[in-house]
């Protein structure tokens, strides 16, 4: 046997646990969700819905008969693009302000990852007391207090605004824009000097080096960001269950897919929602990055 | 004065606000957690507004470990958390040593598949693996979460640790082979002492997902309350009446403090870490 061969032999088994775990815990349980999506399941037939069961579309014409799946995606679109840009946006300024070294910035640093570390259920039970209205200490600072968790609309300066909602939005925004600015700090960190320096000669002002040196380097990693905190808030489960548990007008699609799957015991339309949303995930990443790479041939 | 001056000054000012800003919505929630889970319910509901305990105690601590089974969940927590790294370690290593020295056949395919994997969303996952160990009758059992916890974590780590296994350079691995190592003696030999801040890095991603996730914990353990992880407990007494909320908090703190610490103890090694292979979050 030639050193190639055996190379490649060494190479297959090294890699092969990898692959195993994955493709027994990963791919074919994917498989096997597409499958149960296209049949009659409930936990208690579950044994005779085989290989070759009964194919049917009847679980896709139900969840989407059902308004509530609807008004469900619209929230879950809101929440992830409000999510994400909001999380960028701070994670941007934090890497701006965090970027030259002060007294204490390590100490900064520190706290201003700690929302990121910190296990989703403890801060999720921590937001919810604190903005607890009979004894949150938010609410002691209010002249009236809000349930913020459990009133759908309120009233703000006039406007019908959903509480709830941007409530659950901010703590997206507050958890995750350290994992923004972890990225952004990074490359900043790595941006030549000398083109800023450069352009302090020239005579460009903050915002003016801002706009046009700094940006222009961040673009790629913004956009990096973008898809990256697209993709995991769009199926995300763990934030709005904890805070809200889907009531109040922020039910989204995974909430609705966990409750079909556990609630209401039917696996099969549980599954076709979470294939739904997996296509409707698919679909706008395909926009998202046709229109980003049209973008970024309009610039170069 | 000129805009260049006015901006300059703006700046000058603006920058310690928002540094301010930052820390203080940050840091204040949680030092507001450890306030509240020393002192007793019935001062909270009294002065919900006051910052500094009172009087405090730590019988919060005594009864969230004991009475609400903390301990156990602690205990639970840990078994599976580093369960979780140890398999994930032996699992990635031998694999991001393959992807990153031999050519083999699908080397390049592997790469698109890791990517799925770690873009995949669990919420779709979580459907058959439900069904799947309710038929097995291995709900309530931790070696099902601990499996998933793995095959989460292993596509990511293998491309953390692969890229840092590129670093180490052939021609010492070339000599430990002359010196008569075989492949495998080479890896444990030469470039695992060469690659420990790679490893620490990988063994605290795969820590902090065990240690914090609690979709699949939900999904698999509910029903069986000695197999409960902190997270799970937590999320599950928070919403009874009888379990005052400082209690509850002395739970969060329980929860959140080993995280903490572990995270900071060797945050430099994570943080470079995490931005090389990216969390999942």
């Amino acid at each position: 046997m030639n050193m190639r061969a055996q190379e490649g032999r060494a190479g297959v088994a090294l890699i092969s646990p990898t692959l195993v775990i994955t493709l027994v815990v990963v791919v074919l349980p994917l498989l096997w969700a597409i499958m149960l999506a296209f049949q009659d399941v409930r936990l208690i037939n579950i044994r005779q819905a085989g290989l070759f069961g009964h194919y049917t579309l009847e679980n896709f014409s139900y969840v989407m008969s059902e308004p509530g799946f609807w008004s469900a995606l619209v929230n879950t679109l809101v929440y992830t693009v409000a999510g994400t840009a909001l999380s960028i946006a701070i994670g941007l300024v934090t890497a701006l302000a965090l970027r030259d070294r002060f007294r204490g910035r390590t100490l900064v640093r520190a706290s201003v990852l700690i929302p990121y570390v910190a296990p989703v259920v403890a801060v999720a039970f921590l937001w919810e007391t604190m903005l607890n209205p009979q004894y949150g200490i938010v609410n002691t600072w209010l002249s009236e207090p809000i349930a913020f968790l459990t009133q759908a609309k309120g009233e703000f300066l006039g406007i019908e605004v959903p509480v709830a909602l941007l409530t659950v939005i901010a703590f997206e925004a507050w958890r995750y824009f350290p994992f923004a600015f972890l990225f952004i700090l990074a490359r900043l960190q790595a941006l030549p000097a000398e083109l800023d320096e450069a352009a302090v000669v020239d005579g460009a002002t903050p915002t003016q080096r801002f706009r046009y040196v700094i940006m222009p380097q961040l673009w790629r990693i913004i956009a990096l960001l973008s898809v990256l905190r697209f993709v995991f808030t769009f199926t995300k489960f763990d934030d709005v269950y904890l805070l809200t548990g889907g009531g109040a007008g922020t039910e989204v699609v995974s909430v609705r897919v966990y409750n079909f799957l556990t609630a209401r015991d039917d696996i099969g339309a549980s599954a076709a929602q979470a294939i739904v949303l997996a296509v409707f995930l698919v679909v706008f990443l395909v926009v998202y990055l046709r229109f980003f790479a049209g973008g970024t041939r309009e610039q170069g | 004065m000129s805009r260049d001056r006015f901006e300059r000054r703006l700046f000058a000012v603006l920058r310690p606000l928002v540094i301010a800003f930052l820390f203080l919505i940050t840091a204040f929630p949680f030092l507001y957690m450890l306030m509240l889970s020393v002192r007793d319910i019935q001062e909270l509901i009294l002065e919900p507004g006051s910052l500094w305990p009172r009087d405090f105690t730590l019988d919060t601590y005594v009864d969230v470990l004991t009475r609400q089974g903390f301990l156990i969940f602690l205990r639970n927590s840990a078994i599976v958390a580093v369960a979780s790294v140890a398999v994930t370690l032996l699992i990635s290593i031998p694999g991001a040593y393959a992807v990153a020295r031999l050519r083999f056949f699908g080397r390049r395919q592997v790469h698109f598949l890791f990517l799925a994997v770690y873009l995949f969303p669990a919420i779709v996952l979580a459907i058959p693996l439900f069904v799947l160990l309710t038929m097995l009758g291995l709900r309530g059992s931790l070696v099902g979460l601990i499996l998933v916890y793995i095959a989460q974590t292993v596509p990511v780590t293998v491309y953390m640790l692969r890229n840092y296994f590129e670093t180490v350079p052939r021609s010492v691995e070339e000599a430990a082979a002359i010196d008569g190592c075989t492949r495998l003696s080479t890896i444990w030999r030469v470039v695992l002492p060469l690659s420990k801040p790679a490893l620490m890095a990988t063994g605290l991603y795969a820590f902090m997902i065990a240690w914090n996730e609690f979709l699949f914990a939900l999904l698999f353990l509910v029903e069986r309350r000695e197999s409960w992880t902190v997270s799970l407990g937590l999320s599950q007494l928070a919403g009874s009446i009888e379990i005052p909320t400082t209690v509850l908090m002395a739970g969060s703190v329980v929860l959140t403090l080993p995280i903490v610490i572990v995270f900071f103890a060797s945050e430099r090694l994570l943080t470079q870490g995490l931005t090389a292979g990216a969390e999942k979050g």
